[in-house]
């Protein structure tokens, strides 16, 4: 079957480049080393060595959990209160006129002015991380879920009430799959937020986390130690959007497959 | 409730957004009739059916409504273009208490029945004609076993021995089960096929502005009865004016 074995190909092909991608990019790293010497930008390999010190010295372990806990509590109280008020503010039209703006300034601060406040608010204990993120994450996640929610097809709702389908089958099958398409990539970005606003409040807080690590990364000016760390981070990220919100993604667009513009 | 269980509207007023739709309107279908709603678009043939079923209050007016379960087929399919059509014509028995294996079997019949085999059951609607969509939601429809069934344009978007099939299965089912029904179209041969009465509705708002029996049983109208009818109806000074823009064009 020549059809297969080509789209086979085609797939192996996307992975090569992709590859490709990271080897250049650790390349251009490698180069930046050689130019700028070990203070500057250590070699991958060095920052490899940093991280494998930390592994073993029993720093990252509790760093990369106390950065989860921080990052993942606020993303998911960002995610209940975001996308229920948002649902709110999407069927209600005083209710998104009140929210709105609230919205509106909360994405307008910024995410640093939010770590200092509520280090202020609560102190050096792990709650101001957590805080710092659902308030930072949250509006993001508000306005999806309004947007979401208010253009749910009224076809389709006059439908599910000609049917008189009850009400949990119509939020799941008339609003939750329309609300998701719209939800899902926010709630990826939002992810990603949460990480980086997570470490900029340990790094502060000094509650401990990969952010903590990196505070005294700095104060050590050991510059492979602190890319130790960034690496810590991006792979938490990339491997949490892999197990959670891609496989998430897949389940509810199966749909999708073969509309217009979508990969079949 | 109403002793015979007739469905019955006097007086539905209604308009949207100041404008009036529909004015003074009395009709009646007796239960197990079958009612055409004839008029040329923008008379408020959607509207009055949408009244009739309960989707919409009307401004003014009375409607008895003695049915349990209504179903519709609307003027689009309105499909979930998340679920399979199988999965659509589970979603109209979403209301009903039915096992599992009771519901799937339902749907499979039906959709057997409107000509959907196993495996259109599981495409979903961007991957289905026009014309498969809206036979999806006449299964919809039937699926429910309505003792009300209205249907707005419900066979427009098929060809002409398709929706020829499909009149047949709906004038079959709703014979069998007693059924009353409404239907909006604006396709004579379609309202002569299957109706046992119609309702022309004309002007802004509309008016009912003349009113029809079809006498002869629905099995033995055959394609002459049927253009001999139309013939007869078109000749009618109140339709020729109603459908004036139509019938010329």
């Amino acid at each position: 079957m020549p059809r297969i074995s080509w789209r086979r190909l085609a797939g192996g092909g996307e992975r090569r480049w992709a590859m490709l991608g990271l080897v250049i990019i650790v390349g251009l790293w490698e180069i930046g080393h050689r130019a700028y010497g070990d203070f500057v930008l250590p070699s991958p390999w060095a920052t490899l060595l940093a991280l494998g010190r930390l592994g073993a010295g029993g720093e990252l372990g509790p760093a990369v959990l106390t950065t989860a806990r921080d990052a993942l509590s606020g993303f998911i109280v960002a995610t209940l209160a975001g996308s229920l008020l948002g649902g709110l503010a999407g069927r209600s039209r005083p209710a998104k006129a009140m929210l709105q703006p609230l919205a509106t300034i909360l994405i307008g601060v910024p995410a640093i002015a939010w770590v200092v406040l509520s280090l202020l608010w609560f102190g050096g204990s792990g709650l101001a991380a957590t805080f710092s993120v659902a308030v930072a994450v949250g509006p993001l996640v508000f306005v999806a879920a309004a947007q979401g929610t208010r253009t749910v097809d009224g076809g389709l709702r006059t439908m599910a009430r000609a049917f008189r389908v009850p009400l949990g089958a119509r939020i799941v099958d008339v609003y939750l799959p329309h609300v998701l398409s719209h939800l899902l990539p926010a709630l990826g970005t939002a992810l990603a937020m949460s990480w980086k606003v997570a470490v900029m409040a340990e790094l502060l807080t000094g509650a401990g986390g990969i952010g903590d690590g990196l505070a005294a990364a700095r104060a050590e000016v050991d510059t492979a130690k602190t890319m130790a760390w960034v690496v810590a981070v991006v792979a938490l990220l990339l491997i949490v959007d892999r197990l959670i919100i891609e496989p998430v993604r897949r389940y509810f667009e199966t749909w999708r497959r073969g509309l217009p513009g979508e990969a079949a | 409730m109403s002793g015979d269980g007739a469905l019955i509207a006097s007086g539905v007023m209604h308009g949207f957004a100041g404008i009036k739709v529909l004015d003074g309107v009395d009709l009646g279908i007796p239960r197990g009739g079958i009612l055409a709603i004839l008029g040329p678009s923008g008379s408020g043939k959607t509207t009055l059916l949408h009244i009739l079923g309960g989707l919409l209050t009307p401004d003014a007016g009375r409607i008895e409504r003695p049915f349990e379960r209504p179903a519709f087929v609307f003027q689009d399919p309105l499909l979930l273009p998340w679920r399979t059509a199988r999965g659509n014509v589970a979603f109209g028995l979403a209301g009903q208490r039915l096992s599992r294996a009771e519901r799937l079997s339902r749907v499979r019949s039906m959709l057997i029945k409107v000509g959907l085999g196993h495996d259109d059951a599981g495409l979903y609607p961007h991957q289905l004609s026009g014309g498969m969509k809206k036979r999806v939601a006449l299964a919809r429809a039937l699926a429910v076993e309505p003792d009300f069934l209205l249907l707005d344009e419900a066979f427009s978007a098929l060809d002409v021995g398709l929706s020829r099939e499909m009149q047949q299965l709906v004038r079959l089912d709703a014979q069998e089960r007693g059924v009353t029904v409404a239907l909006v179209t604006h396709d004579l041969s379609e309202a002569v096929r299957l109706a046992d009465r119609a309702v022309v509705l004309a002007g802004r708002p509309g008016r009912i502005v003349a009113r029809l029996s079809i006498d002869r049983p629905a099995r033995l109208r055959d394609d002459a009865f049927v253009d001999a009818e139309i013939r007869r109806i078109t000749a009618l000074d109140m339709i020729r004016d109603a459908f004036r823009p139509m019938l010329s064009g």
